[in-house]
């Protein structure tokens, strides 16, 4: 029997204290956060920091963004990788509402290559008010050169976007992070996959 | 385990119908001409990293997190009618997804939300939270009690009003399978006003409407709503048996 697919909505303006109550101040437990590496999982500890901006360029204070990655050899949590070995997460979830420049903050660490070919990457899923479907995306990293020339999704995409996917790497003090904007729209609009 | 398995692939999951969900801008909807993607997706082959997801099982659940008319109380009941909404969570084939995380958030009885950007002029109740998860079970069921949530205006155009509706969210087995979407109530007069429900497809919009159950309803108690969900399934159907 076969079953059709419910449809999505938006997610509003008010998920706050439903997905991520901690960094809101709402006091109910959250089962994921910005924190997805505390110092002793295995890696290069990184921060990757973004806005989302829309398409006059204002950075949206509603948004929130989800964040699926390998742990530092490549392995995902769970149990759909059968090589899962590791007590990292790999989920993050961050709401644009609580930083000043409403940024989106993840500490975490740097993912290993999954697969044979596969450039390290991150799976970024972006939801808001204003959108009733969510979109998907990819960030890539700026000092994986080779890898990510590659990398047969990167190398799918258009040449002129595919910047729109590479995190840019920044070191200051010892701490490594990554900046990755997300353009709604415009000229550097983000490349979203139809997942 | 047999060398087989480690060489397993996670199942495949089929594409995400389009005919089924809202497009991304949808004019309206004021705030989707901004913010919605306007350039054509990309398509993308699934690698692992569409075909994994985080997994939450009843450890991340306390006890009163599917019990919404109990874990936000003060000092007393929360106002309003109080109700319960289940149903199961299955793939297009129909099978249950088990053991995976359902959350929800809604306005009060008065359609007002505890969020702090909330500032419509109705009551808050110190009684009432209005977010809660559980786990489906081996069937994929899920189960809140709750109370009936609230029509609020919001600024989309003049006299403006949401339809009664909870959020819910949910996961599925993987990136790809992630959903977040609303409930509605049968019979709202508000329906056919809203555009985010009318952003939806039409041939799709009923699947969004909960249907009144006199058989989840309990006596003296609760009336009862059922919502199914169905989350994108496996890319080839599975073979009659
Ligand atoms: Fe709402």
């Amino acid at each position: 029997m076969s079953h059709k697919q419910t449809p999505s909505q938006t997610v509003g303006p008010y998920f706050a204290y439903g997905l991520t109550p901690g960094q809101y101040n709402y006091r109910f437990a959250e089962v994921a956060s910005g924190s997805m590496a505390d110092d002793k999982v295995a890696g290069e500890h990184i921060r990757i920091i973004g806005q989302v901006l829309d398409g006059e360029g204002v950075p949206i204070n509603d948004a929130m963004i989800e964040l699926w990655q390998a742990d530092a050899t490549g392995r995902y949590a769970g149990d759909s990788d059968v090589r899962a070995n590791t007590g990292f997460s790999g989920f993050g979830r961050f709401g644009t509402g609580t930083d000043e420049e409403n940024r989106f903050i993840f500490d975490t660490v740097k993912p290993g290559s999954v697969e044979n070919g596969a450039a390290p990457h991150v799976s970024i899923i972006v939801f808001m008010r204003g959108m009733l479907t969510h979109a998907y995306t990819r960030a890539y990293f700026s000092d994986e050169v080779e890898a990510n020339a590659n990398d047969p999704v990167l190398s799918s995409v258009p040449e002129g976007r595919r910047e729109t996917l590479v995190a840019m790497r920044n070191e200051e003090d010892g701490n490594v992070t990554y900046r990755f904007d997300i353009h709604m729209q415009g000229d550097a609009e983000t490349v979203f996959f139809d997942v | 385990m047999t060398e087989n398995d480690t060489e397993r692939e996670p199942p495949g999951i089929g594409p995400r119908d389009w005919k089924s969900h809202p497009a991304y801008v949808s004019p309206e909807y004021k705030s989707t001409v901004l913010r919605g993607p306007t350039k054509p997706l990309v398509p993308i082959t699934h690698s692992l990293s569409e075909l994994t997801g985080p997994v939450y099982g009843a450890e991340c659940v306390g006890e009163l997190d599917h019990d919404l008319t109990r874990n936000g109380i003060k000092d007393g009941e929360p106002l309003g009618e109080r109700m319960i909404v289940s149903g199961r969570v299955l793939d297009e084939a129909g099978r249950p997804i088990r053991n995976t995380l359902v959350e929800v958030w809604q306005a009060n009885a008065a359609g007002r939300y505890i969020h702090l950007v909330d500032q419509h002029n109705a009551p808050l109740d110190p009684n009432f939270f209005g977010g809660g998860r559980c786990v489906t079970d081996d069937e994929g069921r899920y189960r809140f009690l709750t109370v009936k949530p609230g029509a609020y205006p919001w600024g989309n155009h003049p006299n403006a009003w949401r339809p009664n509706h909870i959020h819910f969210s949910l996961f599925g087995p993987s990136i790809a399978t992630r959903l977040v979407t609303q409930m509605y109530f049968p019979g709202d007069p508000l329906l056919e006003h809203d555009p985010i429900f009318l952003g939806t497809p039409e041939i799709a919009r009923n699947r969004l409407i909960s249907k009144f159950s006199l058989d989840v309803t309990e006596a003296d108690f609760a009336l009862g709503y059922i919502f199914d969900i169905v989350l994108r399934g496996p890319d080839q159907t599975p073979m009659e048996t």
